[in-house]
């Protein structure tokens, strides 16, 4: 058996017993174990020329790359994807991250080769359609939000945040305000929030949650200084519940000359429901990906569009789309006091093309609906499982999430990892755990709208199960779970200590023995 | 309401088991004054015939680079993607899974993004490639930020030959920075990027093929950056240049982007797109974005997780290297794909057939009448000089059907030398007779 480095195996077939490799459940080598240089699944004519125009900077180095043909390519990607838990098979109840179902309609209507073949630089009169579709995607944004204006191109949630924030910060610039150098964030927020913030040369100064899970506005008041620039704010809050105090909380900060930057992630609870513009936020990302169910693909692309108040919209970013009497115009230089560009181009189109087919397909009522069933849902999960699981914030109902701390798992010797592990077995994917940071040992379940009754109760059953058998003490079936999936748990540790990040052909790894 | 799966029967009966009244009263912490205190005035929900007839109709109102002869390029290219790869993405356990924060049920899109790290890093030549950021123009300024904490030091220059957006994201990342040197846009050829180099410069960034198509030499340009202690970052906008030139690895490069897109990815108006970044082995805790690293399960079977996590938000909050949460996953993977159909002989294949259009292009508008070619080198790109502003012109062979090119002057309106500049690209689309007809067009609207 050949050995890289590290003493781990490398080869085909060098995978050991365990649970892999049979029935239904593959197990696959590395694309550069069967492919090799000279396979193609690709028909190309090989052409020949002389008199290239590369100036004497031809590839001498090789490329080494693995090729397969096509049938090959079909069946090592297929069987990789079996090795994948996917909401289209199953619960995806991971807090925080909005797993709905993604209708196939709007993968359809992203690849008309209207949206999906249209070049970014192409002339302005050639794209019409596509601004048109821009201008529509905006007005219900702005519409659902009740905000003044909406930057439609970042990529992705946290990139939003980013370009919230920089507006922030012009806007407080054009007000000869540039002494405001610190952010408020409560110690509940994502992590991109502090990032973002520090990103941009903040300080920032964490606001203490009250015992009942909500921020105080009393808090909130006395952290406030003329040094404030914003505060970051999720709502509905990482814990699930909705900020009762919202609106006091925005007039104590507009109050103090500061803006609010709201993290729109948990907008899925509310679309429909409630506009953040009538809150008095100032700023707001909305996760596409999310809320408006473009695909997460594992793990992107996503899409993070920002409305913004009346006081930040000059402070919009390049490109956006203006009516004018010759038909749409987009914008693509920086007028005035925007803040110029943060992505190339015009940001994620493929997106918005299905997070439009997808409010048009559910209409303002299906949205409303959609965002109360998402709420119905994670209550109907705390009611049904508040009598075993301990929940840290009885005070209010929740939003679209459920929240449990570790309290019921007291002496069990299981931890919230090793209950999630066991989840596995049974056939779901984890709720998100130990986030949000302020409850110990959390465990945040989002069952999102998409959830019908039977498969909430079977989650339910099967939760109340293991909880049950974590506290009569059945240690063993967490400690050692999963044991049913395709691999079991994986050494992390060894992963960060020795990295190998790439594949390595054997004959050039020094032969380790071990 | 197709998608959602309770019947009026069903909620009712979980509101009495909540203990709830209403659905209002899972929405009691909302203020009074805030809930359901509007009328949205949007359209109701619609059947699938309808929202597609709709969708269809905005699509029809575009014209799409099929509809005929198409060189439009400047940082996104049309290339051919085998249908197994749209296929395959479409697959439910790729489209629909999120990041593989549980790896023993992620192992697939952990094991492609292992693949993936190793194509990206073979074909750069460097020693690592991360699992992807959102686009070629975010992820230079993530990797001028990424050269300031490797070498402590705060001068970023930006050639001239740098895509314009490109250089405006730098500049939005690092706003009003006085560090931040911008060179003039240099459609004629090389600039003047190495005598800005001094002791207190972080990084250098060249662009090559650069904007206007010009080929750059990295060899040169790595050898007086590290003579000043500062790095070497090279910008790719067209990938499947790298398999005909060489890698930035070999030339001395410290860390390389690139925009992915050409590669599986269709030109979608400009997203979503795929960020490539590859770096040398001891920068890699300086990295920004997700890594996939190999490691063992408790059976001793080869698996693969999320690593060095340790930079990232999630856990290092306002200390991390960059606020990055997501990467560009599925188009991620469809470049994987679709560069594991094509391996290396394919790619090598590709690349050529895309210079050899390309050199047919440039000796064809080189024949008609009052156009100059600017570019001695070239990949796939060139830009020429017209007798007229490149803005009307475009304009006008678009009426005729002809997608021509960027005239320069979009990116850059403010710098009249550039007016009469139209930048061009070829692929293995380009048919001759594409090339016929912009040709004999062009040669009618500038006589």
């Amino acid at each position: 058996m050949s050995m890289n480095t590290q003493g781990r195996p490398t080869g085909v077939g060098t995978v050991g017993t365990g649970a892999s490799g049979s029935a239904l459940i593959p197990d696959e080598p590395l694309l550069f174990e069967i492919g090799d240089t000279e396979h193609s699944g690709v028909d190309l004519p090989d052409v020949t020329f002389s008199g290239d125009r590369l100036g004497g900077f031809a590839r001498k180095s090789k490329l080494d790359l693995a090729g397969l043909t096509e049938p090959e390519a079909m069946r090592h990607y297929v069987r990789l994807s079996r090795m994948n838990h996917s909401i289209d098979s199953g619960m995806y109840p991971l807090g925080s991250c909005t797993m709905k179902h993604n209708p196939r309609l709007n993968e359809k209507m992203a690849r008309l080769p209207g949206f999906s073949d249209i070049h970014p630089l192409q002339p302005v009169s050639t794209v019409q359609g596509a601004l048109e579709m821009m201008n529509q995607l905006s007005h219900w944004l702005l519409t659902l939000t009740n905000t003044a204006a909406v930057a439609l191109s970042p990529k992705a949630g946290a990139h939003g945040e980013l370009l919230g924030m920089m507006a922030i910060k012009a806007a407080q610039e054009a007000k000869g305000e540039a002494h405001r150098t610190v952010v408020l964030v409560p110690e509940s927020a994502h992590g991109t929030n502090p990032a973002t913030a520090a990103f941009l040369g903040y300080t920032v100064k964490p606001v203490p949650a009250k015992d009942d899970g909500t921020v105080d506005v009393e808090a909130v008041k006395a952290a406030l200084s003329p040094d404030v620039a914003a505060i970051m704010l999720t709502n509905p809050n990482t814990c699930g519940l909705f900020e009762p105090q919202v609106i006091e909380i925005a007039k104590a900060v507009h109050d103090a000359g500061a803006f609010f930057y709201c993290d729109g992630a948990n907008f899925n609870a509310i679309m429909g429901v409630v506009r953040p513009g009538d809150l008095g936020i100032d700023a707001m990302h909305i996760n596409l990906h999310k809320t408006f169910s473009t695909p997460h693909g594992g793990g992107g692309p996503g899409a993070g569009p920002v409305v913004l108040s009346e006081a930040l919209a000059p402070f919009a970013p390049v490109p956006f789309v203006r009516k004018t009497a010759n038909g749409l115009e987009l914008v693509e230089h920086i007028e005035g006091d925007a803040l110029g560009r943060v992505t190339a181009f015009h940001g994620q189109m493929g997106m918005y093309v299905r997070a439009l087919t997808y409010m048009l397909s559910h209409g303002d009522d299906g949205l409303a609906q959609a965002a109360q069933d998402a709420v119905l849902n994670a209550n109907y999960i705390k009611a049904r499982l508040q009598h075993i699981f301990s929940v840290p914030f009885p005070d209010y109902p929740t939003m679209h999430e459920a929240l449990f701390d570790d309290s019921f798992l007291r002496d069990s010797g299981v931890s919230t990892l090793d209950f999630a592990k066991a989840l596995i077995d049974e056939g779901f994917h984890p709720m998100t755990m130990y986030f949000p940071l302020v409850v110990h040992g959390a465990m945040l379940i989002e069952p999102t709208e998409s959830e019908s009754k039977q498969t909430l109760d079977r989650f339910c059953d099967v939760m109340a199960e293991l909880a049950t058998d974590a506290i009569a003490g059945n240690k063993e079936r967490f400690t050692s779970a999963p044991t049913k999936a395709p691999r079991r748990r994986l050494d992390e540790t060894r992963a960060a200590r020795q990295p190998v990040l790439k594949w390595e052909k054997p004959a050039d790894l020094p032969q380790a023995a071990e | 309401m197709r998608y959602l799966p309770h019947s009026a029967h069903e909620r009712a009966d979980m509101l009495g088991v909540i203990g709830a009244a209403d659905i209002d009263a899972l929405f009691s912490a909302v203020p009074k004054s805030a809930l359901k205190s509007f009328d949205l005035g949007l359209p109701a929900h619609q059947p699938e015939f309808l929202v597609e007839a709709h969708m269809r109709a905005l699509a029809s109102k575009n014209h799409a680079a099929g509809d005929g002869p198409f060189f439009v390029g400047a940082g996104a290219y049309r290339h051919h993607v085998p249908a197994t790869v749209d296929h395959l993405i479409q697959r439910s356990e790729w489209l629909t899974a999120y990041t593989p924060y549980q790896p023993e049920i992620s192992q697939g899109t952990l094991q492609m993004l292992f693949e993936f790290q190793t194509q990206v890093a073979k074909i750069m030549g460097m020693d690592v490639a991360n699992a992807s950021l959102y686009d070629g123009s975010t992820g230079t300024a993530e990797a001028v930020l990424m050269a300031r904490r490797l070498t402590r030091k705060n001068k970023i220059v930006l050639s001239g030959g740098l895509h314009p957006h490109y250089r405006d994201v730098v500049k939005a990342y690092l706003k009003d920075d006085p560090d931040l040197v911008c060179l003039s846009p240099s459609p004629e050829g090389q600039g003047d990027i190495l005598q800005q180099i001094d002791g207190n410069t972080a990084a250098i960034v060249i662009q090559t093929p650069d904007f206007y198509g010009h080929l750059r030499d990295l060899k040169s340009a790595a050898e007086a950056a590290h003579a000043q202690g500062a790095l070497l970052i090279v910008v790719v906008t067209e990938v499947v240049s790298l398999g005909l030139l060489e890698a930035p690895g070999a030339l001395g490069a410290d860390i390389v982007v690139a925009e992915g897109q050409s590669i599986g990815n269709a030109l979608n108006f400009g997203g979503p797109y795929l960020g490539l970044m590859a770096t040398r082995k001891e920068f890699i805790r300086q990295m920004p974005g997700r890594l996939c690293g190999e490691t063992v399960d408790a059976d001793g079977n080869r698996g693969f997780v999320l690593t060095l996590s340790t930079r990232e938000q999630h856990i290092r909050r306002e200390k991390a290297t960059s606020n990055i949460c997501t990467n560009s996953g599925l188009c991620a993977l469809a470049f994987s794909i679709h560069m594991g159909l094509l391996g290396e002989a394919g790619f090598v294949r590709l690349a050529r057939l895309n210079h050899f259009n390309a050199i047919k292009l440039a000796d064809a508008l080189e024949g008609v009448p009052g156009v100059t070619v600017l570019n001695k080198t070239f990949f796939n790109e060139m830009t020429i000089r017209t007798p007229q502003p490149a803005a009307g012109l475009v304009e006008r062979l678009a009426r005729r059907g002809i997608l021509a090119g960027v005239p320069a002057s979009r990116l850059l309106p403010n710098d009249r030398s550039v007016d009469n500049l139209i930048i061009l690209a070829a692929t293995e689309l380009t048919t001759d007779a594409d090339i016929s007809a912009l040709a004999a067009a062009l040669t009618e609207e500038l006589a």
